[in-house]
């Protein structure tokens, strides 16, 4: 039979906000447990919420740029249920107004382009972290996350492959990215995502009974994940079996979907309006200020480094899948006095991601800093620096403080320029072969290789190959 | 001493007359000789007290004072208070030291006020006697065989008994008023957001208000105007500017329309109370009044939407108690489950538990839509009752409850027959209005309370008519024969 996957993904991205949603509390990662949690966090009796609006703004720039209606007035509910992760009892989320809804975003597959709608994103809390090693018997609570802003982004049931959900998350961990409202850090958990899969029968209007895997925190477990569920459900059906609807976990080790809970033992959220906080108002005079003070996004930046670098667009894909790495290629272009857009490009692409990809981490952690990787650049530009050396170099400078210039220096990597060396060199090259002279002479314009190789080998390759081309031509008249 | 206000007492300190050190040592006093009998507090601390007295008459010799400065206050136990037991009348919270100060607390600790301790209430401000308390009821001090009211019925006490100047107290759905009327004294509950809930441990959030409970109203705009104002920790809280109430109330007025609600004064009033207070609304009548009776539509659903609003939000805020950070733990439990159930089976009373019940149960899905969604509906359309009804008059007067206080035991078992005394009180939550409760008159020996309920934010208005009352009337001075 002929079967069509049916997915939608709910996107949990934290927001890059500098306190917690509802209390003064730092979000900053990595703290030691429970230093970062207020009374507020902790639930403590009498304590009230203040929502803090630099994650209202970060939510109305992602509506903004996935062309959602933006609610005039959202609310915000309580889900409820007890885990003590989770200190007040619930939950501060959104259910029946949520700050953003109706949007939609393209994805590219082969090229082809697929839109895919955006039910709704809304904000909410992230609850705390449960450890349950290191402790006889019981186990810990680390509330330092309870309280952190996260806004859920749903698609409609739009994506129809394991490949396209990769590509919607992809897609939206790069736009959270270049708006600049989360650090989209996913080993942190920053971007995780829960994917709900059914399937159906080609052609059948009717959805199927659906699953959800929860907490998948990688684009790779997302499509491993989803092809997973697929296979199971495809052969419970073809085996005349039902799909339960319920919660399923993904175990990258065993490589497995299994069963967490059923719709039974689901939780009765018992959602309603928190009265601890107004509705959220939002008027055209804050949404315009947002939309005019909006970063460029992905798309556009493409196009731009395209027109303004000449770069093809596979270099302009490249350097802009990253906003860090677009970034990083536009302070060391703002750096450099000669180096040209395209060496620039091709030594990113090349020698320092490659660097990057070796240490296993992202352009953020690189530890050259744009001034000095122009600098290098300058002088291969400028016929001062070998390619060879230059790759050196990169390598030295990395977490160095020491200046490249005195890098270069002390491993006496620098060509030889100067016109009375280079002479020298030529001089007695051109006294050791006379045949090769004469061969010039009679017109064999290439065998200036053959001197120029000559002198590359007796300066130990460290020698301005065009200043020898240049007073090679010269010598020999 | 006692029997004098805060007013009084705030211009003898003044003056010098009298030490705050010693008008706390007086009252400390009366609370040893006396609070036996009622069970007015739940914690007294007399070394703290006179440490904040001594600091109060240092501000009193540099005429840095307030008229609260040196006076001796009780909080209700429902405000966290830094390093003071904080228990809200629950064996849960027996043991919970408040690491901070309620917005309430904070602003009458800056204004001078020394506070001698917290009173007892019911449990989680659930209960209109004062008998869910964990700590025990508290009795009414006009008859000790009596209920004082509640929840704030340790505060109410405690004033009538002269055991403390002024009280805090708070009102989801009479929890000021109730008592209040019951013994004999002087409470209001402000507008919705006047007063910040920042610290004042949640029973029904979108209900509950902070407010005061005094021996006269001109006590009562002292300690309002102190705790009042926007408090940026809470965002229910208004941005509106605070009047000068000790100020406003001396002022005169033209001719005030007085509204009576036909259906406050329906067959479920007892006779007395009800000639009582129509006595005392002739009073006012003379001070220059126009009296309008009006209908107060839908304002017989007030009590069926109030159970099922606050339960709601009841079951949702009292989550929090789950045995796991602070609060009762029900030790040597097998699993997380067990913790949770044990902790909080033993942790809460049975008020409480039938309350998180119900409100959990209207919360549900499915069931939601016909008792949430509904109650809402109703309570927008008493809301709007009462909005209609201040077009035609600038008060409501009527009763603040339908009998005098009954006896201890005798409604403990019958939650439906509780819960009706709230009925007149319920009105001014559901719809955030200002409502206060005043002394007017005596039926067997128990005081009889009049209730006037003022539009959005003209707490000036319900204070000032309530001050013209008592300077013409007395009910206010009287004081308990066993406590005197």
């Amino acid at each position: 039979m002929n079967w069509e996957i049916v997915i939608g993904l709910e996107i949990h991205t934290q927001l890059a906000t500098k306190s917690k949603l509802f209390s003064g509390a730092s979000t900053k990662y990595g703290a030691p447990p429970n230093t970062q949690a207020s009374i507020i966090d902790l639930g403590y009796p009498g304590v009230l919420p203040v929502f803090n609006k630099e994650a209202l703004i970060m939510a109305i720039k992602f509506g903004l740029a996935t062309n959602c209606k933006i609610s005039p007035n959202s609310i915000f509910a309580r889900k409820n249920y007890f885990y003590p992760d989770l200190p007040k009892g619930y939950q501060i989320s959104q259910y029946e107004h949520p700050i953003v809804y109706d949007g939609n975003i393209d994805i590219e597959i082969n090229s082809t382009t697929k839109n895919i709608k955006i039910t709704r994103a809304h904000l909410e809390e992230d609850a705390g972290k449960s450890l349950h090693q290191s402790f006889d018997e019981a186990s810990g609570v680390d509330l330092n996350r309870a309280g952190t802003p996260l806004l859920e982004i749903v698609s409609e049931p739009d994506i129809r492959s394991a490949i396209e959900a990769g590509a919607y998350m992809r897609k939206i961990h790069k736009l959270v990215c270049y708006l600049g409202i989360s650090d989209g850090n996913m080993q942190e958990g920053s971007f995780r995502c829960d994917a709900n899969v059914s399937i159906r029968e080609k052609g059948d209007k009717k959805l199927g009974t659906r699953t959800e895997i929860k907490n998948l925190n990688s684009f790779r477990f997302v499509e491993k994940a989803i092809e997973l569920e697929a296979e199971r459900q495809i052969e419970l059906i073809e085996n005349g079996q039902i799909i339960n609807q319920e919660t399923r976990l993904y175990d990258d080790i065993k490589n497995e979907t299994r069963s967490m809970r059923s719709k039974e033992e689901a939780n009765d959220y018992r959602y309603f309006p928190d009265p601890d906080l107004l509705p959220i108002t939002i008027d055209d005079e804050l949404i315009n200020k947002i939309k005019e003070n909006l970063p460029e996004l992905p798309e556009q930046k493409y196009l731009r480094f395209i027109s303004e670098y000449d770069f093809s667009e596979y270099d302009s894909e490249v350097l802009t899948s990253n906003i860090d790495i677009a970034n990083f290629f536009e302070g060391v272009f703002k750096k450099t006095k000669s180096a040209k857009a395209k060496l620039i490009s091709n030594w990113i692409q090349g020698e320092l991601l490659s660097m990057l990809n070796t240490k296993n981490i992202g352009i953020k952690e690189c530890k050259i800093s744009t001034e000095d990787f122009a600098k290098i650049l300058d002088l291969i530009e400028e016929d001062e620096l070998s390619s060879n050396l230059a790759k050196e170099v990169l390598h030295l400078a990395w977490g160095s403080k020491e200046p490249i210039e005195s890098i270069i220096e002390k491993n006496g990597y620098k060509l030889i320029s100067d016109d009375n060396i280079i002479t020298k060199i030529i001089d007695d090259i051109v006294k050791n072969f006379p045949e090769q002279v004469e061969q010039y002479k009679n017109g064999n314009q290439k065998i200036i290789g053959f001197f120029v190789g000559k002198a590359m080998q007796a300066a130990e390759g460290k020698v301005n190959p065009k200043k020898v081309n240049q007073l090679l031509k010269k010598k020999l008249g | 001493m006692h029997q004098k206000t805060i007013k009084q007492l705030s211009s003898e300190l003044t003056l010098k007359k009298i030490s705050s050190v010693e008008l706390t040592k007086e009252f400390l006093k009366r609370v040893r000789l006396y609070d036996s009998k009622i069970n007015s507090f739940i914690t007294i601390d007399e070394e703290r007290a006179l440490a904040e007295a001594k600091e109060a008459d240092v501000l009193i010799k540099k005429g840095a004072n307030t008229f609260l400065t040196g006076i001796p206050i009780a909080h209700k136990d429902i405000f966290c208070t830094k390093g003071i037991k904080t228990s809200c009348g629950s064996k849960m919270l027996d043991n919970f030291i408040s690491p901070y100060d309620a917005t309430i607390v904070k602003r009458l600790k800056e204004a001078g006020a020394v506070c001698i301790g917290k009173t007892n209430m019911d449990e989680f401000a659930m209960g209109s006697s004062n008998e869910t308390s964990f700590y025990g009821p508290v009795h009414n001090p006009w008859n000790i065989e009596n209920v004082p009211g509640g929840s704030s019925g340790g505060s109410a006490a405690a004033i009538a008994a002269r055991l403390v100047c002024g009280a805090t107290g708070s009102d989801t759905g009479g929890s000021i008023r109730q008592p209040a009327a019951f013994c004999g004294v002087t409470g209001i509950k402000p507008t919705y957001g006047r007063v910040s809930r920042y610290g004042m441990i949640a029973f029904a959030s979108s209900l509950d208000q902070g407010g005061t409970l005094t021996q006269t109203v001109e006590d009562s705009a002292l300690m309002l105007e102190t705790i009042s104002g926007f408090d940026k920790k809470d965002s229910t809280s208004l941005m509106a500017p605070v009047p000068n109430f000790s100020k406003e109330i001396n002022t005169s007025w033209d001719k005030i329309r007085i509204g009576i609600p036909n259906n406050f004064f329906d067959s479920g009033l007892d006779s007395e109370s009800s000639n009582l207070v129509m006595e005392a609304i002739k009073i006012i009548e003379k001070l220059g009044a126009k009296i309008i009776n009006l209908d107060l539509k839908h304002i017989d659903l007030s009590v069926p939407s109030y159970y099922v609003v606050a339960p709601a939000e009841a079951s949702s805020n009292l989550s929090r108690f789950d045995g796991v950070r602070y609060g009762y733990r029900e030790k040597n439990t097998q699993n997380l489950n067990e913790l949770y159930k044990l902790s909080r089976s033993k942790g809460f009373g049975d008020e409480v538990k039938r309350r998180i019940i119900i409100g959990t149960y209207v919360l549900s899905a499915g069931y939601y839509d016909a008792y949430y969604l509904q109650a809402q509906k109703v309570r927008k359309l008493i809301s709007q009752s009462f909005v209609n009804a201040f077009k035609e008059v600038d008060i409501i007067i009527g009763p603040t409850t339908p009998t005098p206080a009954f006896k201890i035991g005798q409604k403990m078992d019958d939650p439906i027959q509780m819960y009706l005394n709230d009925i007149y009180t319920i009105g001014a939550n559901l719809a955030g209005l200002p409502a206060l409760s005043i002394p007017c008159g005596f039926s067997s020996g128990l005081p009889i309370g009049m209730q006037l309920i003022g539009p959005y934010l003209k707490e000036d208005l319900i204070l000032k008519i309530g001050h013209h009352f008592q300077k013409e009337t007395n009910w206010h001075t009287h004081l308990p024969a066993e406590f005197l």
